[in-house]
């Protein structure tokens, strides 16, 4: 465990290091956006935020789908 | 005409609540300071552009030569136009999308006077010749100091305003102000590491030396142009596109992979500036690479906001302001695919050192920046005054004169550097050089020229919106007025 460590904290080994952080979150960030599909349909429902608070621009309601605001 | 571009929207005296519930004072401000300080910098970079055509322009007057009227031109188109357009955007999309006003009024004031002080110091210091020397931070260390201080403030405002929110989700446009506001702060504070010569003296020296400083100021020089120029100006796209166009962003899904994929590739790139230097080769080939990389998330987000009008296209033969956001996205993609080819080593020896660069940098600047804050001020103006802007006509004409300007420019700047650096690099059959410095400078008159004509046009398409603005602001004031005496009237009859 401490060689790791070592291994880690190593200056030589950090275009290793950062190269593992950043793809490991990055491949976490797609997993979790497409890996349940009512998490996925949810994050959609927020396109509409912008749309939410000027009646000028609104769209029919019907034409909608349901935003988490909606559900509250 | 269509009906979303002409009007203010809301009926007044739901704009009454609304200018109640949020603080519009200060993006009223911010949103004039920019067409202010865009009509200056812009008018000092044709004043520029005209100097290396004609060098007589100098008039033999230090301070308005090149070397120290560039910066003045730098600093107030990028801090002054788009940092005051981001300051007024951030403001009210932070306040819109999170249904809550912003967090302390007098602190948002500070970041007004703060920052505007700061650029106003920047202009007077650059042009008695005082400058730190490192491109694109130019302000001397004690301006540094007072826009480190606005920074905090405005990091303060707006991490507040977000935690009051009364919206659940955090909206993607304000992850992208975010990343903008704490990675500036990152660049401002790494890159001006400086040892002061004394405490009232203006200069400093850089605490880097040698090729470390000189990788320092191109990872900032470079995420300036990443954070600064892209991501804020993205946050405003995520806004204004969809609520310019009534209908939502094409997926909020591709609008969280391109900002994660945004923020993870940027920070690597910026040592592509300086290939063929003493920089590790390996450093030159991992910039390069990233470079490649970022074209991904850059063409995601531009498709992302292109088809955002997929199903209503027809808004593009109607409204003049979708035309400008609608072109600026277009322009990003176009310079998001130069750049990563002009990043490849074999295509830099031959772009680097040439104006190729400098058209690349304002295809850009006025074809992405430039275009969408237009799009943006014209959609948000009105709304501030709740008034209609006084003339659409008008907003096509600066379109036209934008484009064709841009046009002009590049088209211009690609002449001019591609056949610079074809002169530099030519040989004769002995192996000497074919041509000397001095016929590389006389093949560059024409294309200055040009440059410089089309950088009248974007000029003069600036100063025609200027006068839209003040003639809608003024409407706006006199409805105002009259409101308000109505209502009086109204009273004393009670």
């Amino acid at each position: 465990m401490m060689g790791l460590w070592e291994w880690i904290t190593d200056m030589g080994n950090s275009k290793i290091v950062a190269l593992l952080l950043f793809m490991s979150t990055f491949i976490g960030v797609v997993i979790f956006l497409f890996s349940n599909r009512r998490r996925a349909q949810k994050f959609e429902t927020y396109r509409y935020i912008p749309l939410d608070d000027d009646d000028s621009h609104r769209e029919p309601v019907a034409r909608r789908d349901k935003t988490e605001s909606d559900e509250q | 005409m269509s009906q979303a571009a002409t009007t203010a929207g809301a009926a007044p005296a739901a704009s009454v609540a609304t200018s109640e519930q949020y603080n519009y004072a200060i993006i009223k401000r911010f949103a004039i300071a920019a067409i202010l300080w865009g009509v200056f910098g812009m008018a000092a970079g044709v004043w520029i552009a005209s100097q290396l055509a004609f060098p007589f322009l100098n008039f033999d007057i230090a301070q308005i030569t090149f070397g120290r009227f560039r910066p003045v031109h730098t600093s107030a188109v990028i801090f002054g136009f788009g940092g005051n357009a981001l300051f007024a955007t951030s403001y009210y999309i932070v306040q819109r999308t999170c249904q809550t006003r912003l967090w302390s009024d007098s602190m948002a004031s500070f970041t007004f006077y703060g920052w505007n002080l700061a650029l106003i110091l920047g202009v007077i210091t650059y042009m008695m010749g005082i400058t730190q020397g490192r491109e694109y931070a130019e302000f001397n260390w004690q301006i540094d100091i007072i826009i480190l201080v606005v920074w905090v403030a405005y990091f303060m405002v707006f991490l507040m305003t977000l935690l009051r929110r009364n919206q659940p989700h955090i909206y993607v446009a304000n992850w992208f102000f975010m990343a903008f506001i704490l990675a500036t702060a990152l660049l401002h504070i790494f890159n001006n590491i400086q040892v002061p010569v004394g405490l009232f003296h203006p200069h400093s020296y850089s605490i880097f030396s040698g090729v470390q400083d000189a990788m320092t100021q191109w990872w900032y020089g470079h995420n300036a142009v990443g954070f600064f120029l892209t991501a804020a100006f993205l946050g405003m796209m995520y806004y204004f596109v969809p609520k310019q166009a009534g209908r939502p962003i094409y997926s909020y899904k591709l609008s969280i992979i391109h900002f994660w994929a945004l923020v993870f590739l940027y920070m690597w790139v910026g040592a592509h500036h300086l290939h063929w230097t003493a920089l590790p080769d390996w450093v030159s080939t991992l910039a390069a690479t990233f470079s490649i990389l970022l074209l991904l998330p850059s063409w995601g987000g531009m498709i992302n906001g292109i088809m955002t009008l997929s199903g209503a296209w027809d808004k593009l033969r109607t409204d003049p302001i979708m035309l400008f956001l609608i072109t600026a996205l277009a322009f990003y993609g176009m310079s998001t695919f130069e750049g990563p080819m002009m990043s490849l080593k074999s295509v830099n020896a031959l772009s680097h050192y040439t104006d190729w660069t400098v058209g690349h940098v304002h295809s850009g600047a006025l074809g992405w920046v430039a275009m969408i804050t237009f799009g943006s001020l014209y959609h948000l103006i009105p709304r501030l005054w709740n008034v209609n802007l006084f003339s659409l006509k008008l907003v096509y004409v600066h379109f036209f004169l934008a484009t064709i300007g841009i046009v002009l420019y590049i088209t211009a700047m690609w002449v001019a550097g591609i056949g610079q650096g074809l002169m530099l690099r030519a040989f004769d059959q002995y192996g000497n050089l074919a041509y000397t410095f001095t016929e590389s400078v006389v093949f560059l008159h024409k294309p200055y020229v040009v440059r410089a004509i089309g950088g009248g046009f974007f000029l003069a398409g600036m100063l025609i919106m200027a006068f839209n603005i003040a003639m809608t602001v003024r409407s706006g004031i006199k409805a105002e007025a009259r409101e308000a005496q109505a209502a009086s009237a109204e009273a004393r009859t009670a």
